[in-house]
C-alpha cells in the first residue's frame, strides 16, 4: 500500500471539526428551522387557545365554565372517565400479565388486536357501536325492546370511549413487564407468597410508573374523545354532550370565547399529561445514570 | 426441558388474565367490528358499490388519502429534522421542546381543531400573513393538510429518536475516515440506518391522519367535492340516518385501517430486526 | 509515512486523558500503544486519526503538520473495536465504500473498484463473503472485513483501536498472528491500541507503554520486557513478585535476604522495591544458603502448559511468591503442597522508592 493518495495531505487547512459534527452555521440553521416548524405547529395552537380563553378576563372565562350546559358536560365527561379508566386499567394489567409473563401460540395476534383501536377511525368506532346496539341488529333490538337505551345515551358514550382508550395501559405495561422478566415473581413465589401477594408487592411496584403514565394518557384521551362520541351521543345538550362536543356546539354558535374557555380546560389537561410524562422519563433517566455510575 | 417448562409456569394467573383479555377484546373489539362487517354484507353488492364509488365519496377518498400522504411526507422530513436536532444538538429549552412534541397526542382533537382554524383563518395570527400572498389555508384543502400534519407530528420524531440515540458514533467516524464528506456520510450511512424507523413513523402518521375527524372538521369547511374528508361523510350519513351508506364507507375505511396496521407491524418487525443485528 | 507527535495534550474536564506526549513512530513499523484502561492510549490514537482534537501540541505525518487537517482528508485507515461495519451494506459494498465516496475526478471506475475490492478480500482470505451482510459473519470475520475496508483507501497510516478486544481468546490469538503476517506483507505504518501485554509483545515492532496519559517507556518488545524503565512498566508487562526493603551500597536488603542492585551503588539506606519475574526464580529442594535465597513452603501447584505455576508462602511478607518452573526440570516432578523449598532469584530489578 504505497503512493497514490499523497494529494490528501495538501488539502486546505480548515478549522478543526469532529467527524460526527456539522459546522456551526449548519447546526444553527437546522435548529432554527426545527424550532420555527415546532413553533408554528405546537406552540401557537396552544397559545391561541389560552389567549382566546382569557382574552376577555377571568370572570368571563369562569362564567363560561360554570354555565349549566358546560357544567353538565364536565360532569358527564368526569363520569365517563371514572368508568372508562378503571375498566381499561384492569384490562391493561390483565393483558400485560398474560402477554409479558407467558408464552403461548397466537400471542402476536393478540398484541396486534390490542393495538387495533388506535388504527380504526373514531367515527368508524362510533358507527360500529350504533350498528351493534342501535335498532339495526338482533342485539340492539333486544336492548330496545327491554327498555335499555344505549345509543344516543350515556352507556353508548362510555362504550366508545372505553373502546378508544383500550390500548393505553396495556401498551405502556407490556414492554415494561417483558423487560423486567419473571425472576422476581418466581423468587417471591418460592418464598411462599401467594399469587395475589406477589402481584401487589413485587410486580406492581416495579411497573408503578408505567401504570401511572398509562392511566394519565388513557385519561387524557378519554376526556378528549370526539369523533366516536359525536356519532353515538346524539348531541342532546345538557344530557349527552361531553366537553369536546360542548366545545363544538359553542364554536358553531360563534361563542368563541366560551368555546376557548372550555377548551382551555382540556388543553391544560394535555399539558399536565406531557409534564407528567416528562417527569417520569426524567426520573428513569436519572436512575439509569445512577445505575451506570454504580457499575463503574 | 420439563424442568424449564415448569419453571416458566410457576407464575399463576395465566388462565384468568388471558381469559379476561380475550373475553374483553371479543366483546368490545371483535363484536362491534363483526357487526359492522355483517351489516355491510347484508347490502346488495350493487348498492354497496354505488355508495362507495359515488363521485362525492371518491373525491373524499382522494382528499383523505392525498392530504394524509402530504401531511405524512411533511412529517417525514420535519420529523427527521426535529429528531436529529433534539438528539444531536444542545440548545436552551431543548427539554421543553422535546416534551412539547407529544402535545398533538395529548391534545383533544376538537381543541386542536378550533385552535388551528383560529390561527390559519384569514384574520388569524398566521393566516393574515399568508392571506397577504393570496393563499388561503382555512376552509381549503391546504387547511386539511395543516390539520393532518399537526396530528401526525409526534410519530416520526418518536420512532426516529431512540434509533438515532442508540446509533454508534463509530459508523459516522468510519465513514468520515474513509474520506466521505459530512453530507455523504449522512446520505449513505445515517439515512439508511434510520430508514426503517422513518418509514414506520411515516406509516403511523399516515394511518392516524386517514381516520382523523375532530381536528379537521373545523378548519376544512366541509364543502362537498372539495374539502370533505371521508370520516366526515360517514358522520353526515349517520346523522341523516343513512346507516347503510355510512356502514359501506365505514367498511372501506376499516379495511384500509387493517391494511395499514399490518404494514406498520411488518415495518416494525423489520426495524427491530435490523436494529438488533450487530 | 512516519508519524511525529509533539507535546500533545488532551483534557476531558478535570481528567488529563493525554498529558504532554511526544512520540516518533517510524515509517513502516507496527507500533503497539499499551496501557491499562484510562491510560489515554485510545485518545492518543483518535488524536492521530483526527477524530479527537488535541488541546496542545501537533501531529505531523512525514513532517507535515496535520493537526488541523479534517479526518476525511488525512488518509488514515481506522479499525474500530466493534468493527463499525455498515449493516445495510454487503461486505463488498462495505469494502468499496471508501473508493466510491472519493471525489469524481479521483474515483476509480467500476471495474477498477471491483478489482481492488476483490484483491483486498483475497488478502483477508474472505473473498467468498462478498455478497453477504455483516450480520451473517462471525466476529473474527467481521474484524478482517473491517481491516480490508480500512485498507481500501490505501492509507498512509493504519490505526487499530483494540482490534481484537471483542473477540474470544482463540480467535484473538489466531487473528493477531495473522495481523503480524499481513503487516509484513503490506508494510504500512500501523499503530494499534491494546491493554493486553502479551498481544503487544507478540505482534508489534515497537511498544509504547502508557499510564495516566503519559508515556512510561517505548522500545522494542524485548527492550521493554527485559529492561523496564520503571516499576509501572515492570508490573504491567507480565506477572511479577515485589518485595519492599532498603537499598545500600549496591545491595537491596529485604528481611534477611540480599539482592544485588549494582545500579544503586551510590545510594545509602533508601527505601526500595525489588521486582522478580516468576520465571526468574529457581526452586531447589535441598537446603542451600546464599545471599538471595528465600526459604518457602509450597502452597499450590498448577499446570499451565509447559510450566508449573507454584505459589509459595515465605517469611518476607504476606504476599505469596509466584514461581514458574519448566516442567522438564527434575524439581517439577516432585513438587507438592506443604513441601519446604528454597527459592533463588536468578535475576531481579530494584527500584528506589
Amino acid at each position: 500500500m504505497n503512493t497514490v493518495s499523497t494529494t490528501h495531505v495538501a488539502a486546505p487547512v480548515r478549522r478543526w471539526q469532529a467527524a460526527t459534527e456539522e459546522s456551526a452555521w449548519v447546526r444553527r440553521s437546522l435548529i432554527g428551522v426545527a424550532l420555527i416548524f415546532l413553533a408554528l405547529f405546537l406552540m401557537l395552537p396552544l397559545a391561541v387557545v389560552l389567549y382566546g380563553a382569557f382574552e376577555q378576563g377571568l370572570a368571563v372565562w369562569l362564567a363560561a365554565i360554570v354555565e349549566p350546559d358546560a357544567a353538565a358536560a364536565i360532569r358527564l365527561t368526569l363520569l365517563v372517565v371514572l368508568i372508562a379508566v378503571p375498566v381499561n386499567l384492569i384490562f391493561g394489567l390483565a393483558a400485560a400479565w398474560a402477554v409479558a409473563k407467558f408464552e403461548f401460540p397466537g400471542k402476536s395476534i393478540l398484541v396486534t388486536l390490542i393495538d387495533m383501536p388506535f388504527a380504526i377511525s373514531p367515527v368508524v368506532v362510533g358507527l360500529m357501536f350504533v350498528i351493534l346496539l342501535g335498532n339495526h341488529g338482533p342485539l340492539g333490538q333486544w336492548l330496545i325492546e327491554h327498555g335499555y337505551r344505549v345509543i344516543f345515551s350515556v352507556p353508548g358514550i362510555v362504550l366508545v370511549i372505553v373502546f378508544g382508550t383500550m390500548p393505553f395501559v396495556a401498551r405502556e405495561l407490556i414492554p415494561l413487564m417483558q423487560e423486567q422478566g419473571s425472576e422476581e415473581e418466581e423468587s417471591s413465589l418460592t418464598l411462599g407468597a401467594s399469587g395475589w401477594r406477589t402481584f401487589w408487592h413485587v410486580t406492581l411496584p416495579n411497573v408503578k410508573w408505567g401504570v401511572i403514565y398509562g392511566v394519565i394518557l388513557c385519561n387524557a384521551r378519554a376526556m378528549g374523545e370526539f369523533g366516536a362520541v359525536a356519532v353515538v351521543s346524539g348531541r342532546i345538550r345538557g344530557e349527552t354532550n361531553t366537553v369536546p362536543l360542548h366545545i363544538e356546539v359553542l364554536y358553531n354558535e360563534y361563542q368563541f370565547t366560551a368555546a376557548f374557555a372550555v377548551a382551555s380546560l382540556l388543553a391544560a389537561l394535555a399539558v399536565v399529561t406531557i409534564v407528567v410524562k416528562s417527569l417520569i422519563e426524567w426520573r428513569d433517566e436519572q436512575r439509569r445514570l445512577a445505575a451506570v455510575e454504580g457499575e463503574q | 426441558m420439563a424442568f424449564r417448562f415448569r419453571q416458566h409456569s410457576v407464575l399463576p394467573g395465566f388462565g384468568l388474565t388471558l381469559g379476561f383479555t380475550v373475553f374483553y377484546l371479543s366483546l368490545l373489539l371483535l363484536l362491534p367490528v363483526a357487526a359492522l362487517l355483517f351489516y355491510t354484507l347484508q347490502m346488495p353488492w350493487v348498492d354497496f358499490w354505488a355508495t362507495v364509488s359515488h363521485p362525492q365519496v371518491v373525491e373524499s377518498y382522494k382528499l383523505s388519502f392525498g392530504a394524509s400522504l402530504i401531511g405524512a411526507l411533511i412529517n417525514l422530513v420535519f420529523g427527521a429534522l426535529v429528531a436529529w436536532v433534539l438528539v444531536r444538538y444542545e440548545f436552551p429549552g431543548r427539554r421543553v421542546v422535546d416534551a412539547l412534541v407529544d402535545l398533538p397526542f395529548a391534545m383533544p382533537t376538537a381543541v386542536a381543531g378550533i385552535a388551528l382554524v383560529t390561527l390559519y383563518a384569514s384574520t388569524g395570527w398566521i393566516g393574515q400573513y399568508i392571506d397577504a400572498f393570496g393563499v388561503r389555508i382555512a376552509y381549503t384543502q391546504l387547511g386539511v393538510i395543516v390539520a393532518l400534519t399537526y396530528i401526525g407530528l409526534p410519530f416520526v420524531v418518536r420512532t426516529v429518536q431512540p434509533v438515532l440515540r442508540d446509533m454508534a458514533p463509530e459508523l459516522e467516524e468510519a465513514s468520515a475516515i474513509m474520506g466521505a464528506s459530512r453530507f455523504t456520510t449522512l446520505r449513505r450511512v445515517v439515512l439508511p440506518t434510520l430508514l426503517p424507523a422513518l418509514l414506520t413513523g411515516f406509516a403511523m402518521a399516515f394511518a392516524r391522519a386517514v381516520g382523523e375527524y375532530g381536528s379537521v372538521v373545523f378548519i376544512s369547511g366541509n364543502i362537498p367535492y372539495t374539502t370533505e374528508i371521508t370520516p366526515l361523510l360517514i358522520v353526515a350519513k349517520a346523522e341523516q340516518y343513512d346507516y347503510r351508506g355510512a356502514a359501506a364507507i365505514g367498511t372501506v375505511m376499516l379495511v384500509a385501517a387493517f391494511a395499514l396496521l399490518l404494514m406498520i407491524n411488518a415495518l416494525q418487525w423489520w426495524s427491530t430486526r435490523r436494529h438488533t443485528q450487530r | 509515512m512516519s508519524i511525529e507527535i509533539d507535546n500533545v495534550s488532551r483534557r476531558f474536564g478535570d481528567f488529563a486523558a493525554v498529558d504532554n506526549v511526544s512520540l516518533s513512530l517510524p515509517q513502516g513499523e507496527l507500533t503497539a500503544l499499551l496501557g491499562p484502561s484510562g491510560s489515554g492510549k485510545t485518545t492518543l490514537l483518535r488524536i492521530i486519526a483526527g477524530l479527537e482534537r488535541p488541546d496542545h501540541g501537533t501531529v505531523k505525518f512525514h513532517g507535515e503538520d496535520t493537526t488541523d487537517v479534517h479526518v476525511s482528508d488525512r488518509g488514515v485507515g481506522f479499525v474500530f473495536q466493534h468493527y463499525a461495519l455498515f449493516k445495510h451494506m454487503t461486505v463488498f459494498e462495505n469494502v468499496a465504500y471508501g473508493l466510491k465516496v472519493k471525489p469524481r475526478r479521483v474515483r476509480p471506475n467500476q471495474a477498477e473498484i471491483h478489482r481492488r475490492v476483490k484483491k483486498l478480500l483475497e488478502l483477508v482470505q474472505l473473498d467468498w463473503t462478498a455478497h453477504r451482510y455483516p450480520s451473517q459473519l462471525s466476529g473474527g470475520q467481521r474484524q478482517r472485513i473491517a481491516l480490508a475496508r480500512a485498507l481500501a483507501v490505501e492509507p498512509k497510516v493504519l490505526l487499530l483501536d483494540e482490534p481484537f478486544g471483542a473477540l474470544d481468546a482463540k480467535v484473538r490469538a489466531e487473528l493477531r498472528r495473522w495481523l503480524r503476517r499481513l503487516h509484513d506483507e503490506i508494510h504500512v505504518t500501523s499503530v494499534f491500541v491494546t491493554h493486553d501485554q502479551e498481544e503487544a509483545l507478540e505482534v508489534s515492532d515497537r511498544v509504547v507503554v502508557m499510564n495516566h496519559g503519559r508515556v512510561e517507556q517505548e522500545g522494542s518488545p524485548r527492550e521493554v520486557y527485559d529492561h523496564p524503565a520503571n516499576p509501572f512498566v515492570y508490573g504491567f508487562l507480565g506477572q511479577v513478585n515485589l518485595f519492599r526493603g532498603r537499598v545500600s551500597g549496591g545491595w537491596a536488603e529485604i528481611g534477611g535476604v540480599r539482592l544485588p542492585a549494582p545500579e544503586h551503588r551510590d545510594v545509602s539506606d533508601a527505601g526500595a522495591v525489588a521486582y522478580i519475574r516468576p520465571h526468574d526464580i529457581e526452586l531447589v529442594e535441598e537446603e542451600i544458603t546464599g545471599e538471595g535465597v528465600i526459604r518457602a513452603v509450597v502452597e499450590t501447584v498448577s499446570i499451565a502448559g509447559a510450566v508449573l505455576r507454584v505459589e509459595l508462602r515465605h517469611g518476607l511478607g504476606d504476599d505469596l511468591l509466584h514461581v514458574e518452573v519448566p516442567r522438564d526440570q527434575p524439581v517439577a516432578q516432585t513438587l507438592q503442597a506443604g513441601q519446604v523449598v528454597y527459592a533463588r532469584p536468578k535475576q531481579s530489578r530494584v527500584f528506589l522508592q
